[in-house]
């Protein structure tokens, strides 16, 4: 019955306009970049590495897919939670605005099962974006810029990653990006749960990703005593994926985390529906 | 598409017991009882705010009572949600579609939610019952409110259930509209022996098709019944109005129709009593030389009815 529910709920997002706007967003994005990259990217990568060509001497096409990829994520961090948001935040709250949750609630399902069939649907949804995102990113990328050794620069050292070694992390960290994009759904999704316009909990989601990413991102002492308990700050685990050798426990630490956080906004959600009148 | 006859007749397929929902303090549904048998078309009537929607939220589950208990096919609603709400057919207040899906395809949306293993010669066959042949590729969101209306019917009816909840259907119809859902209806009871519960804040309607109704104001039960019964009750309300009031009450004072006399404005006095009294006051006004310049008459429920409704 819930995959069936799920099949419906994906069917139900395939058939919104909304549900595309993220994807030609993405897409743009990237090709946006790919050209810029193209067009001009010599003189970007002189000025990356401007500093540290004094002490390196760099062989080779730095220049190349994997690096392009590498920026790409990079970009869309901020950007892709929000257009997650745009259709996990709806998934509830779009119900009742639109008065169809009257008849939703009244078939012969569980409200548990419904509201799960919403959450894996809007998982599926997270899955298909960041494929979409993997293809243009690194597929396109590698074609049109060929393959080549990772330099990642960081503000105390860089790494270089061999062209072999890159692959695997690049799939890996869009899955950690799933599992991270999975828990932005789960809150934009709880929070669909607790009102009945569209855009509430769009706007709330993005509001709370940006105060905790700020919060993560100063370098207050108050501020660094919370930053491990903000789902923000494990978010960007992915990054990790790029460092040599991998910093294993943290990686470990942080995608528990991030599975604790989803758990828990699934469960306020599912106590909260279960309990709700509907009174729209 | 006919029921079968699955459940006791004698017995209530639908029965509220004390049923109430409060917010706060106030209480929009109080200790409400009512009893629906098989084959009803059971009206359920009040003004606007009475607490019809609140109870109908009720009965399917969509808000939970403060107190009392819902039986529906002798199961509790509680206990065997899934099972009683696959039997039911049903629109709470105006029925919403996914605008951007078809009729069609949103009727196959429902009927699969509803566990129907329904094709789609069984969705054009609602279709075309509730008038709307023709348009089942159209999307929901080209449709106007009527169409909105005939779809939720058809809604109600594709997973062929046994009882059928309607929330003021006929609500923003016109007149065509309004005698095509009385007629669907009429044949979903007679023809295809559904049990019909049929809320609305208007009389008149209830008259034409219930068999049973009860009255409800301010949350709690007024009156339930045979609406032949209730409607078909000798006492009237008469008002007789008068060019000379004065002059009518004293002549009406000094007679035996004082005891008939309910109460009396600037120019309107008004009795309870039977419909051939009517004719011979009037005679006897006639006699005493007291001119008369309306009489209007209304049976006692619905002079009731009138009343709260125009609080």
């Amino acid at each position: 019955m819930l995959l069936s529910l799920t099949w419906l709920e994906i069917k139900k997002i395939s058939v919104r306009p909304r549900s595309y706007i993220g994807f030609v967003a993405i897409t743009l994005v990237i090709l946006l970049i790919q050209l810029a990259m193209w067009i001009d990217g010599t003189s970007y990568i002189g000025f990356v590495t401007q500093n540290i060509e004094q002490t390196f001497l760099f062989e080779g096409k730095i220049l190349n897919g994997n690096l392009i990829c590498f920026i790409i994520l990079q970009t869309l961090i901020i950007q892709i939670p929000l257009l997650i948001a745009l259709v996990t935040g709806d998934l509830v709250s779009g119900e009742a605005a639109n008065g169809t949750i009257r008849l939703l609630l009244t078939r012969p399902v569980s409200r548990t099962n419904i509201l799960l069939s919403k959450f894996f649907a809007g998982s599926f949804y997270t899955l298909l974006m960041l494929v979409w995102l993997g293809i243009l990113a690194l597929f396109v990328s590698l074609v049109a810029f060929g393959p080549g050794d990772l330099i990642v620069l960081k503000t105390d050292e860089v790494v270089i990653l061999q062209s072999s070694d890159v692959m695997w992390r690049f799939l890996t960290a869009l899955s950690l990006a799933f599992l991270a994009l999975t828990l932005v759904g789960a809150l934009s999704m709880m929070l669909s749960c607790f009102t009945e316009n569209s855009i509430g909990p769009i706007i709330i989601t993005m509001a709370i990703i940006i105060l905790f990413t700020i919060v993560g991102t100063m370098e207050v002492p108050l501020f660094d005593k919370v930053k491990p308990f903000l789902f923000t700050t494990h978010m960007i685990v992915w990054r990790n994926l790029f460092e040599d050798p991998l910093p294993v426990d943290q990686i470990r630490n942080s995608i528990l985390i991030l599975f604790g956080h989803i758990v828990a906004f699934l469960s306020i959600s599912l106590l909260y529906f279960n309990k709700k009148d509907i009174l729209s | 598409m006919k029921s079968g006859n699955l459940f006791d007749k004698q017995s209530p397929i639908l029965s509220l017991q004390n049923l109430s929902k409060s917010y706060g303090s106030f209480k929009a549904v109080d200790h409400l009882n009512l009893d629906v048998f098989y084959g009803d078309v059971f009206g359920f009537l009040g003004p606007n705010g009475a607490g019809k929607s609140t109870t109908i939220r009720m009965m399917l589950s969509l808000i939970s009572p403060s107190e009392g208990n819902i039986k529906v096919f002798g199961k509790e609603l509680q206990q065997h949600r899934n099972f009683i709400l696959g039997k039911i057919g049903c629109i709470v207040e105006k029925p919403d579609f996914y605008k951007y899906l078809s009729a069609e395809k949103n009727l196959a949306y429902f009927a699969s939610l509803s566990g129907a293993n329904v094709n789609k010669s069984k969705i054009y066959e609602v279709l075309e019952l509730v008038g709307l042949k023709g348009r089942e590729n159209d999307k929901v969101k080209g449709y106007s409110h009527g169409m909105k209306q005939r779809l939720g019917i058809a809604q109600t009816l594709i997973h062929n259930p046994e009882l059928i909840v309607l929330d003021e259907p006929t609500t923003g119809l016109d007149p065509q509209g309004i005698i095509d859902i009385r007629n669907l209806i009429l044949h979903l009871q007679k023809d295809l022996g559904k049990t019909v519960f049929l809320s609305s804040h208007i009389l008149s309607e209830i008259e034409m098709i219930a068999t049973r109704m009860v009255i409800i104001n301010k949350g709690k039960e007024v009156v339930q019944g045979e609406v032949k019964t209730l409607l078909n009750s000798e006492e009237l309300v008469v008002s007789f109005g008068f060019i000379n009031i004065n002059k009518a009450l004293t002549v009406i004072r000094e007679s035996k129709w004082n005891n008939f006399l309910h109460e009396h404005t600037e120019d309107q006095i008004v009795f309870h009593f039977s419909e051939t009294d009517i004719s011979e006051l009037n005679a006897y006004l006639c006699n005493q030389n007291i001119g008369v310049k309306s009489i209007e008459s209304r049976r006692k429920l619905e002079d009731y009815f009138l009343r709260i409704t125009s609080n």
